[in-house]
């Protein structure tokens, strides 16, 4: 069983505050904020890892993202995975989702023969939910999103829930597949500092352009169809009217503008 | 196929089982609108299998043409199939742009339609517009709903959008003038590459929730059931109904009845407390505009802040008991007051 991860590097939403837009380039700045895996990817690797303990197999963790989320996939090796793929090359960035798609989907090809490739269903920063769906494409595979258990069957089809509005659908489906999932799935397992020490003897490999075959022209913001045209803070009722103050003060100063609006 | 298509707008109106998604009429509505701009036709396509009923249903919001893809492979979503049903139509009819619903099937569906047609899609979609040359502009939400990104497709065709729902008003049916063209479908058994075997669907039944003044809901920060308390004393004290998002009804703290959102139902209250909730639009969606909307959350930029009017950044755990309590206060006050 061959089971790869794509995992993406993300700003750690605990320093989102940091973030600023360039006026002029219109643009987020992220410096200096510290990356993390992307919430959902936590669960896609622990499902990958729950698959590995059931059938046996090799978890291998895929991301495309500039050089400095090396300690990303550091972490991903000490929560289980068995080796990591960084692909990292400028020709690369400002790819949209089909471009991401496909120079994953050729990263895959160039790792060999694969069962099950997990991704999240979205990330939090750009958050498209459009390259797991995209990725079985360019792989030829089929794909299920919205996933919310995975049963891996050795000899049979796997069973597999996926939400859906007021519910949710079984299927069965044959590997090779790729799925994304949704938090619902799982709880990822903590690491431990033994974890870690582990992780330190693990592969970390890292790929350019030049590792991969990449026949079609769908690279990086050349290669992408979308454009962004600009980037905006959304016109809103504004942000809210924040109460200051000790959890007590919050509270009493709620209630009493509720009682003065007559809810109470 | 010999038949000619005009409509440079298409819209996928989804279906499942019989029934209709709105965010496709929605769209209807909203195509008609920018199409009209540029004296461009609109088209509805329709997926599935026994399809009569409800193409004649599309057929009376004024659409110019609506084509149908029917086959029994098709009466079961699954994407394949239902890829290769539309990536035909448009290789042969080129429309300029494509909108489908931002729904669990649309979601799935249009990125592969996207990725097989090589052609750019923006997600789930807040707003859109069109210029004098065709071009379509999108309005697409990121890092949790703090900035909006104006995406184009301006080097490939269609230009493909998923929109969320809710977004654009319910058409009112227009004049029924449009034509129906079938879709030539040529599918195999093996374009069918998964099995649906069991579809658990649970119709959110009308509720005290749907006509309640005040709502009060708890999120995931919520954190375990017996805290989940908190949020039934809050509503208790308030006289409100208890609303929740997916995770507590994941969780069993909460009924799937009480889920406000795309999957579940909508509100309509005067003043909404949400507590230990992100703000996804997922759930957003479900609360149409209340008079009030305040937000209790541990994390200073959750994206709910910047919908409501009111925030407090705090541990729920420390806020809504005091919060209780302080409301109690004020009610017994009150009805000492009218006793009297
Ligand atoms: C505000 C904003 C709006 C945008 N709108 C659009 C748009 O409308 N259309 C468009 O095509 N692009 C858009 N983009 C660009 C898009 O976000 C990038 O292409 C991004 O690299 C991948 O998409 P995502 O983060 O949305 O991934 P999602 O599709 O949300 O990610 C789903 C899963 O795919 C996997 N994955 C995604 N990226 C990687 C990666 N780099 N390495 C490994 N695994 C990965 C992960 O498992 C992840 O959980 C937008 C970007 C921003 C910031
Ligand atoms: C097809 C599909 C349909 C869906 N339909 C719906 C739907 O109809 N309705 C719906 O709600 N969801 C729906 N979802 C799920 C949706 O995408 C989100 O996952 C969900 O709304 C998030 O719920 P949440 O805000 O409670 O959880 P989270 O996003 O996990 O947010 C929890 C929040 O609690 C805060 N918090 C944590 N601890 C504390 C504390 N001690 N005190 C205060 N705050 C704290 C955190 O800062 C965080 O902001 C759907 C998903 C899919 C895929």
């Amino acid at each position: 069983m061959r089971i790869i991860v794509c995992l993406k590097p993300v700003p750690d939403p605990k320093h989102w505050n940091k973030l600023k837009l360039d006026p002029q380039t219109r643009t987020l700045v992220r410096t200096g904020i510290p990356g993390t895996i992307n919430p959902l990817d936590r669960n896609a690797l622990e499902e990958a890892l729950r698959v590995r303990e059931a059938l046996g197999g090799e978890v291998i963790v895929l991301s495309m993202a500039p050089p400095d989320a090396q300690p990303v996939l550091k972490e991903a090796l000490a929560r289980g995975a068995d080796r990591a793929v960084l692909l990292s090359d400028r020709v690369f960035a400002g790819s949209d989702t089909l471009a991401t798609a496909y120079v994953l989907s050729e990263a895959i090809r160039t790792l060999g023969d694969f069962d099950l490739v997990l991704c999240g269903d979205e990330t939090i920063d750009g958050g498209t939910a459009q390259v797991s769906a995209q990725l079985a494409e360019f792989l030829g595979v089929p794909n299920l999103m919205h996933v919310s258990s995975v049963d891996a069957r050795p000899d049979a089809p796997w069973l597999v829930r996926s939400q859906i509005e007021h519910g949710c659908m079984v299927v069965e489906v044959k590997p090779p597949m790729v799925l994304s999932v949704v938090k619902a799935i799982n709880e990822p397992r903590y690491v431990t500092l033994m974890n870690i020490l582990q992780a330190e003897g693990k592969e970390l490999a890292i790929w350019s352009a030049q590792d991969v075959n990449l026949s079609e022209p769908w690279v990086g913001l050349a290669g992408s169809p979308t454009q962004m045209a600009d980037l905006l803070t959304p016109e809103r009722k504004g942000r809210a009217e924040m109460l200051p103050g000790s959890p007590a003060n919050q509270a009493r100063a709620l209630a009493d503008r509720l009682h003065r609006l007559g809810f109470c | 196929m010999i038949d000619h298509v005009d409509s440079k707008v298409w819209v996928f109106v989804e279906q499942r089982h019989g029934h209709v998604a709105e965010v496709g009429l929605e769209l209807v509505g909203k195509a008609l609108e920018l199409a009209g701009l540029l004296e461009w036709k609109v088209a509805a396509v329709l997926v599935g299998h026994q399809l009569g009923e409800i193409t004649e249903r599309v057929l009376s919001y004024g659409v110019d043409e609506v084509l149908v893809a029917d086959d029994p492979l098709l009466a079961e979503y699954c994407n394949e199939p239902y890829v290769k049903a539309i990536e035909g139509a448009v290789r042969l009819w080129q429309p300029e742009a494509l909108l489908l619903g931002a729904t669990a099937m649309g979601t799935d569906l249009a990125p592969r339609l996207a990725a097989r047609l090589r052609t750019g899609l923006s997600a789930h979609c807040i707003d859109l517009k069109i210029t004098p040359d065709g071009q379509l502009l999108s309005a697409v939400p990121g890092w949790g709903g703090s900035v909006l990104a104006q995406i184009s497709c301006p080097r490939t065709k269609p230009q493909c959008a998923t929109v969320m729902p809710g977004v654009f008003a319910m058409p009112e049916p227009g004049d029924n003038r449009g034509r129906v063209i079938p879709i030539e479908v040529h599918l195999q058994p093996e374009d069918v590459t998964y099995r649906v075997v069991e579809v658990k669907r649970e119709e959110a039944p009308k509720s005290g929730l749907q006509t309640a003044e005040i709502v009060v809901a708890g999120g995931w920060g919520v954190g375990t059931k017996a805290d989940w308390g908190l949020v039934e004393d809050l509503a208790a004290a308030l006289n409100a109904a208890v609303g929740a998002t997916r995770p507590p009804v994941d969780e069993g703290w909460a009924h799937e009845k009480q889920m406000i959102g795309q999957s579940g139902i909508t509100v309509r209250p005067k003043l909404y407390i949400g507590v230990g909730i992100s703000g996804h639009m997922h759930h957003l969606v479900g609360i149409k505009k209340p008079e009030l909307m305040v937000a209790i959350n541990s994390d200073p930029n959750a994206a709910i802040f910047d919908h409501c009017d009111i925030g407090i950044v705090g541990d729920l755990k420390e806020v809504v008991p005091g919060l209780t309590r302080a409301i109690r206060e004020h009610s017994e006050a009150v009805s000492k007051k009218t006793e009297r």
